[in-house]
């Protein structure tokens, strides 16, 4: 019988209420480019944070390792690195282990040691498992046995950087504006019941899925409480880390297509439902009965990135902000339009999505979509 | 025998507006009020008096009022009124005291130590009079995951029967006998409007109400009353009673007198005759056949409805509720220590069972600790009073929960607990055909649902203020509950947080 108290959470908070700026922006014919525009976007939003959290997920970062395993880990202590690492040596094929470049910045103080590996599951994998489940296992030990460590980003070719510190002060801190990518997402925070910590800056990652949310979870406790059935232990003491694991647990383990994955955690009301085509209502209601207990309530917006793809998603009755824009491959998806704005002043097309209705940008597909009238049709 | 018992009430009738009408006369059906002819006065046996407000509801000019009797015995803590009554009746009779409707007595209610949480500023309450608020429930076995066609995306995954409720509050089982057909017809019709389920209890369906068969539940328990083809087959669910949670370990008993022709009828059994169902379904001695009854039922109804199986609340309902789960129910029904009853020896009423937080908390804790929450829902019942109790329950972990005790409430009664005796002044726990008619089935109806209609609104406002829309993101969610004045293990068991933390 598996023990499901909470872990590593040493302030016993249920989870971090707060509000934010989150911006992405992908180019989906795959061209790699640099984070001036997305950190001066997301500067743009700086009110919307308060300095107690600001990060990014960086997609195609590591070319030269692009089949291994890249893990960004946050240290509290040297002990805690060095029982990580032999943990490391013990679980994986270390190719690489390199302190994270960060360089001194006004505004940061206090920083972790963070460092980043490239690792290979190579031969340490027992029995059928699958590679992805493997590492899950590994992160969620690290989490949750081994002290003064937190896992910031474990997926390949990708990472997360995030900190305490608005979002431009982190850029800067990390230099991020030496690295490239095809798909970057962007958080500033503005936590309200906790003082920062840097494990509970977003994006919030597991493998290559990443997250940046703004909002409340108001139903956490049972999607926490659900998603712990399936083995994801939720440490970080946020509710965004909850939307990770489930998009993981749904599109990963349940082979479930994003279109569907957002009918789950912003699903059709019922009575919406029952007046969809047979088959579909079906589907749809079928989805509600189990899948329930991951019903994102209360406020979100949320950006999720994985290796292809980046989507954006609002809670069903639309309670916080989203824009999308266009301009030609490259997708945007932001709190705010000023902050596209700023960076790409002739977009072709810019709408506010209606809540629950999923923004999907794909490699090699360039989105062409017709924005939806308000108050139409949500499904 | 000189009985020693004193009066539990003073009867006071205020002679300056009592104008000799006997209705009260009329409507006592335990013999307190008469009618002095010589004297031309209404005049009360104060001692007959069980406090059932018949007569003051009745009174066409607010003559009457009762009052509890003052009179004091030495104090003793130990030695309490209640403790002195029940061995004088004893005494008296030589017999098992009898009595009805739940456990009275002052276990915690810890209901009453558990708040609700709502939103402030950081995320917004939702108005449920501008916003959509969902309170559908759909209780039945449901899978691990969904499957998809991985090129079509059409569903593959075909779901075990499920039951939508509208609204997540039923009633209980109730049987016919212990109450009257026109309670039973008051139930289902006010279920079928409501978009809820009602519940037979163990007495069989009368066939006027197979027409309410869709927002049916039927139940099988150890005596087999009224069991038959027919029966299952116009049910919406099937549930097993193992236990209810006003005498758990112990049988339905309906004494003769309360078998009428109709009643004779219904449960398929001669009129007049006691219908005593045995303690243990005696099919069931163990788990396993637990699991053989489940499939035999599930056989029976060709898998097409859902089978609940109900058990009192006891010391290891965890365990017991996991191995119901392994053996095929569908719905796992927990009935707690106020649980109410027709008829209940009164030592185990008040001392056996356990409260039914504590028994929900747990067992949902342990379901989920075993990774089977999701193939049974729980149904729980035994003294929810209100629209805040269901919303703790659900956030607890119930899927939904039962009433009987307050749809009883609805239709009138006051809670006098002498249902055993056949004599219920409102009509309702009796089989007298000149008190049943007291209980007029299109008034009851119109009351009961009435009664579901305000909790649903009630219901609504509270997730509404909790920033929640859908009534899924409340279940289970006990984040949103806090205790107040709990001990720390009392906590740990709920698992939720003190307050303030």
């Amino acid at each position: 019988m598996r023990n499901l108290s909470p872990m590593n959470n040493p302030y016993r908070d249920d989870k971090v209420i707060d509000a934010c700026s989150i911006f992405g922006v992908m180019d989906t014919s795959g061209r790699r480019f640099g984070g001036e525009d997305v950190i001066r976007a997301i500067a743009n939003m700086h009110v919307r944070g308060n300095g107690l959290g600001g990060g990014f997920a960086i997609y195609g970062l590591y070319p030269e390792y692009a089949d291994a395993y890249a893990f960004h880990i946050m240290y509290l202590s040297r002990k805690g690195q060095r029982e990580v690492e032999a943990f490391l040596k013990d679980g994986f094929d270390l190719i690489c282990a390199e302190e994270v470049p960060t360089r001194p910045t006004p505004g940061i103080v206090d920083t972790p040691l963070i460092w980043r590996y490239f690792l290979n599951v190579g031969q340490h994998k027992l029995g059928e498992k699958a590679e992805d489940d493997y590492v899950v296992d590994r992160v969620m030990e690290i989490n949750c046995s081994l002290p003064d460590a937190y896992v910031f980003s474990s997926g390949k070719d990708m990472a997360v950087f995030k900190g305490v510190g608005y979002p431009e002060e982190i850029a800067a801190y990390f230099s991020l504006e030496q690295y490239e990518g095809y798909l970057w997402t962007a958080h500033g925070r503005f936590p309200t019941n906790t003082h920062g910590w840097w494990g509970g800056a977003h994006p919030f990652c597991i493998l290559d899925w990443t997250v940046v949310h703004n909002g409340e979870i108001s139903s956490y406790g049972i999607n926490r409480c659900y998603l712990e059935q399936f083995g994801y232990n939720c440490t970080m003491q946020t509710d965004t880390e909850v939307v990770a694991y489930a998009v993981d647990l749904l599109i990963r383990k349940h082979n479930l297509p994003i279109e569907i994955v957002a009918n789950i955690l912003a699903p059709p009301f019922w009575s919406d439902i029952e007046r969809c085509p047979l088959e579909k209502q079906k589907l749809l209601r079928t989805l509600r009965q189990v899948y329930g207990s991951l019903l994102l309530n209360g406020p979100f917006t949320i950006i999720i990135a994985h290796h292809g793809e980046m989507i954006g998603l609002t809670d069903r009755i639309r309670l916080r902000p989203l824009t999308v824009g266009v301009k030609g491959d490259r997708l945007y998806l932001s709190s705010e339009e000023s902050a596209m704005r700023l960076i790409c002043p002739d977009l072709d097309r810019t709408w506010i999505p209606v809540g629950g209705q999923p923004i999907v940008g794909s490699l090699g597909a360039p989105l062409q979509p017709q924005p939806a009238t308000m108050g139409g049709e949500t499904i | 025998m000189k009985t020693y018992l004193t009066s539990k009430f003073l009867v006071e009738r205020d002679p300056e507006r009592c104008i000799q009408c006997q209705v009260c006369v009329n409507q006592c059906t335990f013999d307190v009020h008469y009618y002095d002819t010589e004297d031309d006065e209404v005049r009360s046996r104060e001692e007959n008096c069980v406090g059932c407000h018949r007569c003051v509801a009745f009174c066409p000019t607010q003559a009457l009022t009762f009052k509890k009797n003052p009179l004091d015995y030495r104090e003793n803590y130990n030695w309490r009124p209640d403790v002195i009554e029940d061995i004088l009746k004893q005494a008296e009779t030589g017999g098992m005291l009898l009595t009805g409707m739940g456990n009275d007595k002052g276990y915690r209610i810890y209901w009453d130590h558990l708040v609700l949480n709502a939103s402030q500023v950081t995320n917004p309450s939702i108005d449920p009079l501008r916003e959509p608020m969902e309170l559908t429930t759909y209780l039945g076995r449901k899978p691990d995951r969904v499957e998809l066609d991985r090129e079509s995306f059409n569903l593959k995954t075909e779901l075990a029967p499920q039951v939508k409720l509208e609204v997540p509050v039923m009633f209980a089982a109730m049987s016919y006998g212990a109450v009257s057909l026109n309670v039973h017809e008051s139930l289902a019709r006010a279920a079928t409007e409501t978009g809820t389920l009602w519940n037979t209890g163990e007495g069989g369906l009368h066939s006027k109400l197979h027409q309410y068969g869709n927002n049916t539940i039927v139940q099988v328990a150890s005596g087999r009353f009224g069991v038959h083809p027919e029966y299952l087959d116009v049910a919406r669910v099937v549930e097993i009673k193992i236990g209810q949670g006003a005498k758990p370990g112990i049988g339905g008993h309906l004494p003769g007198e309360k078998v009428s022709a109709e009643v004779s009828m219904t449960r398929m059994i001669p009129q007049g005759t006691d219908a005593l169902s045995p303690a243990p379904q005696h099919d069931i001695y163990s788990i396993e056949d637990l699991a053989q009854l489940v499939y035999a039922l599930k056989e029976a109804i060709n898998y097409t409805k859902p089978v609940a199986v109900k058990i009192a609340a006891v010391h290891n309902s965890a365990a017991i509720a996991s191995g119901m789960v392994r053996a095929g129910a569908d719905i796992i029904v927990l009935d707690g220590l106020r649980g109410a009853t027709g008829a209940a020896p009164k030592v185990i009423r008040d001392n056996v069972g356990i409260p039914i937080e504590m028994a929900l908390a747990s067992v949902d804790s342990r379901l989920r600790q075993e990774g089977i929450r999701n193939q049974a829902s729980i149904v729980i019942s035994g003294g929810i009073r209100s629209s805040g109790d269901v919303a703790k329950a659900i956030a607890l972990g119930a899927d939904a929960v039962y009433i009987g005790t307050a749809a009883l409430v609805a239709l009138g009664c006051a809670v006098c607990q002498q249902c055993h005796t056949g004599k219920c002044a409102w009509g309702i726990c009796t089989t007298d055909l000149a008190l049943t008619k007291r209980v007029n089935p299109d008034i009851g109806a119109r009351r009961l649902a009435n009664l579901l209609r305000g909790w649903s609104l009630e219901l609504k406002d509270i997730l509404g203020g909790m920033g929640i829309n859908a009534l899924e993101s409340l279940r289970g969610n006990r984040l949103h509950l806090r205790g107040v004045g709990l001990t720390d293990t009392e906590l740990e068991i709920l698992g939720v947080r003190m307050a303030g933390n």
